[in-house]
């Protein structure tokens, strides 16, 4: 039942057996120990397990892994140290359970990319898909615009 | 990538230390017990009841049984073999680990599935057959008070509450506690007002949604358990496991790691019983984890009703306050009759009333439990109350802040159990609360299809009492310093202000001390990390500990003739020759209480008030009913704050999940108690777009003289007000007044199209 994927990993070439149903999110935590991004709601409405294919924000709870064959996936574990986007979320302290800051950090950098320099209403539209019932809204507002200054600075 | 920590001269205190774990997080590396995996693990599946009151008639598991990848399928039954009396709680032991006899609310856990595969047990879960006779259930709260539908047949007080004992067996009777409290004579006062007031509020049942939904493992060997759980109260669970089990108490481990968030979802005991009895009746680990939908089925915050009734003089001061409170706390009691009795002791709210007459019910119904979310009951309470004292100010046409000024409760002045008010700065919160509403400028109301209002509103609440908080802290011998105590890091930075607190007792920065997580093998007793509780009371124990150890080191050092200033390890190397050993403080902090008389009077009710207030401006769109808040004001005290930044955000986090709570969160349910939207996209929670134009958090200065550096809780003070401003701005905006939560906009076009 269970068949072979090859893609990459946070940059890196892998190889995973996969089941049909398998969705990301169990895929990177069974077969590669990788436990950032994070079913919570199971429908793709709170973001806790964004993961990024090919460039592209998806919901790792509602992908099926197997059709990740030669597709490009970065979870927040890529990278080396911490990017401007993770260094402003703590300065900010834009998190408090922490559960869904992987999500977070995640769609800033995609944010970031698209508009380097977002009002208030865009970050809040961009991220609306994101949900933190610590409820650091405002600090996370406060940290994408921190970083996206770091990363003007840069 | 920690930061150079900061030179240990500077105090610990009122530093807006990062938290300690902050890099974990964005790296998306913290410990949680979502993500344990352990070799053999068994994952459970919990079958539930399809009928909200019923006795169980037959439960067919064959063909679940029979599902390829299965391991094994359980129900009440099994679990019976191995704890004859499997029923568990806080306050009442009520609530059964699989429903024996009868179910009483629709969702209820009723057998169990376990395999290798979640998947394969979810599927098998299906396959599952119950058949019920169904019984006539009751779900309002007021109605459970006379109700012919008797959720429990015999009442079970858990003993360890002295106001519970007098429910021990009774019969035909839906009410799991009775809280009364009466001061001064308020219906002569009553008769005597020149005017009267009497108002009915209504709260809705909810649920806390921490985005890591409740999770427990458990492994065991002959005679050992180790649970690893998503859990407030580490202590707790393993008291209640071994009285289960008939065990020793250091056969049980329980260890806590981050928690995905808690809002008092994770209090008491949960999942642990079931988890443990199944690892023990299979000897493999086993994995008990919901998914967001099934949390409904858990644990939910209070619905209530209370009908309050003020009588007034020709000046407009309050003489007398009769308050009945009915709390529907679902078909288990979890830690209800607390909150009947903990928060319904403060129903008369901040004000300075003589004459006070209270009944609080706790009252079983046929739908999931409610327990403690953020607030502990006093979000329900100040709802009411203060919607109600906004609609008296509006009747005598006074200014609502002037009124509330008039009658506000003030320090030394007795509260309604008649413990006089300490170190509480409730005027400084009503004055800062209106300075930064700039209430006595003009406000435009708008005149067109939007029309705008502004309102405000104060509440207090008594941190429960009486309980206890024990820490240790080590001096190492290269000079580092570890905390041990069993507070639960749920997000509140619990971590970070031990941390503070230790670290300005023995002059180090608070990154370079190490707090261990709860882990009862290691870490001492804490009763819970609940009710904003644990600054105060584990802070003091983590002082006195971190005090001990000081002291324990100054000894040493005279005995080893070196001198006050020798540094730690040039100790340790003369003591042991080498760098070895270590200094252990302990330290222990119950404060004072005297329990409250046969009429709820007492002259020490509580260590310590938190007082909350919130103001709001908001926006009505008369067309569709729409309300948008454009600005939140937060203002509290919380004594001497801690970590000025983690204060903030945990005032500003707890408003924005009330302003949920107040807009649109709702469980809802249909004629049969069935749940009708349990998922976040039939249950919406606040998101980005809910957010307030503008939130300003602000803390009074004050001091709680009795807290460790001055400080107090603040978990849930950001809660309190935020309710009853949004319904007081609303009246203000377009006239129109509800008392039930929530403030949806159907509701409000309701009323505007009256």
């Amino acid at each position: 039942m269970r068949k072979a994927i090859r893609f990459r990993l946070n940059g890196e070439a892998v190889e995973a057996q996969v089941a049909p149903h398998e969705n990301v999110v169990e895929m990177l935590r069974d077969s590669f120990g990788l436990h950032g991004a994070r079913e919570s709601c199971g429908q793709g409405l709170c973001g806790c397990c964004t993961v990024l294919v090919n460039g592209r924000a998806v919901s790792g709870c509602l992908q099926l892994a197997s059709l990740l064959e030669g597709a490009e996936l970065a979870t927040i574990e890529g990278g080396e140290g911490f990017d401007a986007v993770q260094q402003a979320f703590v300065e900010s302290q834009a998190f408090q359970c922490g559960f869904c800051t992987p999500g977070f950090v995640l769609m800033t950098r995609k944010l970031l990319e698209e508009n380097p320099d977002p009002a208030d209403d865009e970050i809040r539209h961009y991220l609306s898909g994101n949900l933190c019932r610590c409820a650091a809204y405002p600090e996370i507002i406060e940290a994408v615009k921190l970083a996206a200054k770091k990363r003007r600075a840069a | 990538m920690k930061r150079s920590a900061s030179p240990a001269e500077t105090s610990q205190i009122g530093r807006s230390v990062e938290r300690l774990e902050s890099w974990l997080k964005v790296g998306g590396k913290a410990e949680y017990v979502h993500n344990l995996r352990l070799p053999g693990m068994l994952y459970a599946k919990i079958f539930r009841a399809s009928v909200a009151h019923g006795r169980i008639r037959e439960i067919d598991t064959s063909a679940a049984q029979a599902v390829a990848g299965v391991y094994r399928v359980f129900s009440g039954k099994d679990i019976a073999k191995l704890i004859p009396e499997p029923f568990f709680g806080p306050a009442f032991h009520d609530q059964p680990i699989l429903a024996m006899d009868k179910v009483r609310y629709v969702g209820e856990p009723v057998a169990v599935v376990l395999a290798s595969d979640p998947h394969v047990a979810e599927e098998a879960a299906h396959q599952i057959v119950a058949r019920y006779e169904e019984l006539p259930a009751v779900y309002d709260e007021v109605e459970a008070m006379s109700s012919k539908a008797i959720v429990h047949d015999t009442l079970k007080p858990a003993g360890t509450f002295p106001d519970l004992k007098h429910l021990k067996g009774k019969k035909d009777t839906n009410v799991a506690l009775d809280f009364r409290l009466r001061r001064g004579d308020a219906e002569r006062a009553m008769s005597a007002a020149a005017r009267t007031f009497e108002h009915r509020f209504r709260t809705q049942q909810v649920m806390h949604t921490p985005l890591e939904p409740l999770v427990t493992v458990a492994e065991s060997t002959e005679d050992t358990l180790t649970i690893h759980t998503a859990s407030q109260s580490p202590s707790f669970v393993r008291i209640e496991i071994a009285r289960l089990l008939g065990w020793p108490e250091n056969r049980v481990r329980v260890r806590v790691p981050y928690l995905g968030g808690g809002f008092g979802a994770k209090l008491y005991i949960k999942l642990e019983a079931l988890a443990a009895a199944l690892s023990l009746l299979t000897r493999r680990p086993v994995k008990v984890a919901l998914t967001m939908e099934e949390q409904f089925f858990h644990i939910t915050k209070h619905a209530s009703t209370f009908r309050i009734k003020t009588g007034v003089d020709e000046e407009g001061r309050i003489l007398a306050r009769q308050c009945e409170v009915w709390w529907n706390g679902g078909a288990y009691a979890d830690i209800g009759p607390r909150v009947t009795q903990k928060s319904g002791f403060t129903a008369p709210g901040p004000y300075d009333i003589d004459n006070v007459f209270i009944d609080s019910y706790a009252l079983y119904t046929n739908l999931p439990p409610a327990g403690a979310l953020r607030g502990f009951g006093i979000p329900q309470l100040v709802w009411a109350y203060e919607s109600h004292t906004d609609m008296i100010a509006r009747a005598l046409g006074q200014d609502p802040v002037a009124f509330r000024r008039r009658n506000l409760l003030r320090e030394g002045r007795p509260q309604a159990t008649g413990t006089p008010l300490r170190d509480a700065a409730t005027g400084k919160v009503l004055d800062r609360l209106e300075e930064l509403m700039e209430w006595k400028k003009p406000f435009d109301r708008g005149n067109g299809v939007v029309r705008r209002g502004r309102g405000i509103a104060i509440g207090f609440k008594a941190c429960i009492s009486n309980t206890t908080s024990l820490a240790e802290v080590r001096i190492n011998a290269d000079g580092g310093v570890t905390v041990y105590c069993s507070t639960a890091d749920m997000g509140q930075g619990s971590d970070t202000a031990m941390a503070q607190i230790a670290g300005e007792v023995l002059a180090l920065p608070a990154e370079d001390v190490r707090v261990v997580h709860s882990d009862t093998e290691v870490t001492p007793f804490d009763m819970a990390t609940l009710g904003s509780r644990s600054l105060f009371h584990m802070g003091n124990a983590v002082r006195l500990a971190a005090q001990d150890a000081l002291q324990k080191m100054g000894k040493l050092r005279e005995e080893l003739g070196l001198p006050a200033d020798a540094a730690v390890k040039d100790v340790f190397k003369k003591k042991f020759g080498m760098q070895a050993g270590s200094v252990v403080g302990t330290g222990s902090f119950i404060p004072s209480y005297t329990p409250p008389d046969a009429n709820g009077l007492t002259e020490n009710a509580t260590p310590f008030w938190m007082i909350g207030g919130s103001g709001v401006e908001l926006e009505v769109d008369t067309e569709t009913g729409r309300v948008r808040v454009t600005r939140l004001v937060n203002v509290a005290d919380v004594g001497t704050p801690i970590n000025p930044k983690i204060v903030e955000t945990q005032l500003s986090g707890a408003a924005i999940m009330q302003l949920g709570f107040t807009l649109f969160e709702k469980m809802l349910f249909d004629e049969q108690g069935q749940l009708r939207n349990p998922s976040l996209a039939e249950y919406k929670i606040p998101g980005m777009l809910d957010l307030p134009g503008e939130i300003v958090n602000e803390t009074v200065s004050a001091e709680q003289r009795s807290g460790p550096f001055g400080a107090k809780g603040v978990g849930e003070t950001g809660t309190f007000g935020v309710s009853p401003a949004v319904a007081n701005a609303l009246e203000d905006a377009v006239g129109v007044r509800l008392t039930s939560l929530p403030l949806t906009a159907e509701a409000v076009f309701g009323g505007l199209a009256k």
